[in-house]
């Protein structure tokens, strides 16, 4: 999100103005930092603490480097499934033309406004053994929950939203214009997506992915009822943290923490970067 | 089908039961007191990410300092950074052996300190375009007719800023109340005092009492639900009149 610095109304009106101005911006970098940096810089220093060495073999434990490649590949099937899905309703309240759009705009929401442990729940509830699907799924041997497949869904529904909100505002400023001259021209609906739509929302969809990779990596209460967070099996790499934790394995949990920490910062410039790029887009 | 058929099953588990039952769950007193604590805890934080939300948001919008770039950008962090992360950090910061000599584990002011954390970029985020938006003139005016800058913050910044505050405070309750991963470490989950209702539910879970978790699943969906659907249409409807 890129902020403009405006003139503040009666800026240089006098030492008063000034006193208050520094006196606000105390106030709001000190709760920052209390709040942001303080925790940040926390987990870089209790890492690296004792050196290098233990932080290196704390990533090559076997179960580190499992639980690390679960999120990768959770995160590589959770996101483009929630891209395609994002663009398509996204495409579809926007252009399309249907009652109940309002509603089908709320369920997109509904992953925000939901407690984790309650996803997981539900998940539980409809795939789990006493579940809706689970004697089903069960008698073809399908194993849902405690293992991979309960986490991929716990994952993707988390994660669900960020794409569609992203799309949707880019989608209805670009206006059916640049669609409906190339449906003139005689361009088929699925050339005029490919050629005319997409290039034109991409940033937006670019912003949506970093948005649900981030979700994705570091989702932990869904997955962690989903999971039952068997060892080396169905840990990802946030439950594995708790467990280092709770076996009171401190380096071990700050070194995947600080894997985790890193990926997240490394979102925060992608998203930077990009919101920036959307908003000028916007503008243009 | 991803999101529907989960949320009818633990509608349905919940009314499994019967009316009664559902009843019954609710309001065994474990899980009053960790709903209750869910909510008030909430309810503090989401006022105190309010007004620190806002003061960050005029900082960043309407101030100059170097790194304010940065400043901004790490606003987002919460969004980005695991909740479990948050917590094992916040443990570190003020936990035994804290660099700061206090602490807070196993209290209530743990589970604030987490939920204003995760909580904190919702107001800002939610102010900020909206003051960028606003521009100077009427301030200007008010201070020509000689308002102080206290009354033109009150009553011409402040009712213009509403509806996006409320918005973002909406935004933060739901958060805080369903809030999990940076919570479940640092309180200890002392049923009665320091156990949430997330946390109550995951044990529920863990002690194979399905229809307890999902009755109480749904108290905390419905309480974030009203409490959203309430301050969006307050926000709007307020918006709709400053216009």
């Amino acid at each position: 999100m890129s902020v403009e610095a405006a003139r503040p109304p009666g800026a240089g009106r006098g030492a008063s103005a000034r006193a208050s101005r520094v006196g606000l911006r105390t106030v709001a970098l000190g709760y920052l930092a209390l709040l942001l940096l303080a925790p940040v810089g926390m987990i870089f220093y209790r890492t690296f603490e004792h050196g290098l060495a233990p932080v290196w073999k704390a990533m090559s434990e076997p179960n580190a480097v499992h639980a690390f490649w679960l999120s990768i590949e959770l995160v590589a099937i959770a996101v483009p499934l929630n891209t395609v899905f994002g663009i398509g309703i996204a495409l579809l309240l926007e252009r399309g033309r249907f009652r109940g759009r309002g509603l089908l705009g709320l369920v997109i929401d509904l992953p925000f406004a939901i407690s984790p442990v309650v996803v997981g729940l539900a998940l539980v509830l409809v795939y789990g053994q006493g579940g809706w699907f689970g004697k089903g799924l069960a008698e073809h041997g399908i194993g849902v929950i405690f293992s991979v497949p309960g986490m991929v869904l716990a994952t993707a529904f988390v994660s669900l939203p960020f794409v569609a909100r992203e799309t949707i505002p880019v989608l209805r400023e670009l206006g059916t214009d640049s669609e409906q001259a190339a449906a003139t021209l005689g361009a088929g609906a699925w050339q005029t997506f490919w050629r005319v739509t997409l290039p034109a929302i991409r940033w937006g969809v670019v912003y949506g992915v970093v948005l649900t990779t981030a979700r994705a990596l570091g989702e932990f209460g869904a997955v962690s009822v989903v999971s039952g967070r068997i060892e080396g099996q169905t840990q990802n790499l946030p439950l594995y943290v708790q467990d280092r934790f709770e076996n009171f394995d401190a380096t071990g949990a700050y070194t995947a923490a600080v894997v985790l920490a890193l990926l997240a910062l490394a979102t925060l410039v992608a998203m930077n970067l990009l919101s920036r790029r959307t908003r000028s887009r916007q503008a243009a | 089908m991803l999101v529907v058929l989960p949320i009818a099953a633990l509608l349905a588990r919940a009314g499994n039961g019967g009316e009664g039952a559902f009843w019954r769950e609710v309001s065994s007193p474990e899980a009053q007191a960790a709903i209750r604590l869910t909510l008030a805890v909430s309810a503090v934080v989401v006022v105190v990410n309010a007004v620190f939300g806002t003061l960050i948001a005029w900082v960043l919008v309407r101030d100059e300092f170097p790194g304010k770039r940065l400043v901004n950008a790490l606003i987002d962090l919460p969004f980005a950074l695991p909740t479990i992360v948050a917590g094992v950090v916040l443990l570190a910061l003020y936990g035994k052996n804290g660099p700061f000599g206090i602490d807070i584990t196993f209290t209530r002011t743990a589970v604030a300190m987490a939920l204003l954390f995760v909580t904190l970029p919702f107001v800002t985020r939610s102010v900020q375009p909206v003051l960028l938006e606003l521009d100077g003139s009427a301030e200007e005016a008010a201070a020509s007719l000689g308002a102080g800058r206290m009354t033109v913050f009150r009553r011409i910044v402040l009712p213009a800023l509403t509806p996006a505050i409320v918005s973002g405070v909406a935004l933060s309750f739901a958060r805080a109340v369903g809030e999990f991963g940076s919570v479940v470490l640092i309180s200890g989950n002392l049923p009665f005092k320091t156990e949430v209702g997330s946390v109550y539910i995951f044990g529920q879970i863990q002690n194979e009492n399905l229809p307890a978790a999902a009755a109480v699943s749904v108290v905390l969906l419905l309480c974030a639900l009203v409490v959203l659907a309430a301050l969006t249409l307050f926000s709007r409807a307020r918006s709709r009149h400053v216009r």
